[in-house]
């Protein structure tokens, strides 16, 4: 019988989709039977439109701000942005979401769309929380296909059983 | 060493070289020889730990130029 891993999702910015689509992918391709229940802001990783998914520095200090374009001693540069000028800007956040678009893309890592593009296809299977698909307004059609809404108790079902359950 | 298919996942970072690497060993049958590329230093562990738990045998890996080198033999 193959080992078994689930993962509860609750983050919905860019950089916290990736953890567990990433451990979600490969446990599948070590043949892990995977489960990812996705509740509260999780939900946005399985909204069939990602763009929703930005980053913010804002109140992250420990995100370096680096461009991804220009002179390697331009790149280089820790831009040391205070958090109250980042408040106040308007745009700021498009911005930093564009840069680390770019970024992602410079450095051969996955966008969200491939990579669970991938997890879908080595059949690693999304739930969501219905509690919170109707907390936040969302409709069903919002979603990717092959998504299930459960509720906790079925995530138990599944996550009493499995070798490796992880919270993000 | 003799191969029966090559993937180049230079370029990839973690983990696509090991997705690509799971779906390229899946086109191949038991006892065929895959051969990989990447430029991932993270790779060098990985690949062996996903030898270890899926059973397919890694030959060999090496590194030459910045890039490693793996060969892997389907279960």
């Amino acid at each position: 019988m193959s080992k078994k891993m689930a993962i509860i999702a609750t983050k919905g910015t860019l950089d916290w989709a990736y953890p567990p689509l990433i451990l979600a992918s490969t446990a599948a391709a070590l043949g892990y039977d995977v489960q990812v229940f996705c509740t509260f802001y999780g939900l946005q990783l399985l909204r069939k439109d990602t763009s929703g998914l930005k980053v913010s520095p804002l109140g992250n200090p420990g995100m370096p701000m680096k461009m991804p374009f220009g002179p390697k001693w331009f790149k280089d540069i820790n831009w040391n942005i205070p958090n109250i000028v980042q408040a106040s800007i308007p745009g700021y956040e498009s911005l930093a979401t564009t840069l680390m678009k770019m970024t992602i893309k410079n450095c051969g890592v996955a966008t969200i769309d491939e990579l669970r593009d991938l997890c879908v296809e080595a059949e690693v299977k999304f739930l969501a929380c219905q509690m919170t698909v109707e907390l936040f307004g969302f409709d069903h059609n919002q979603f990717i296909d092959n998504v299930e809404f459960v509720g906790a108790a079925s995530f138990f079902e599944f996550a009493g059983e499995t070798d490796i359950c992880l919270y993000i | 060493m003799n191969f029966d298919k090559e993937l180049d996942a230079s370029g990839l970072n973690c983990p696509l070289p090991i997705l690509r690497t799971k779906k390229a060993l899946a086109e191949l049958t038991a006892g065929q020889v895959l051969k990989v590329i990447a430029t991932d230093p993270g790779s060098v562990k990985d690949m062996q730990a996903f030898a270890k738990q899926t059973g397919n045998e890694l030959l060999s890996s090496a590194e030459a130029g910045g890039k490693y080198q793996f060969f892997m033999k389907k279960k």
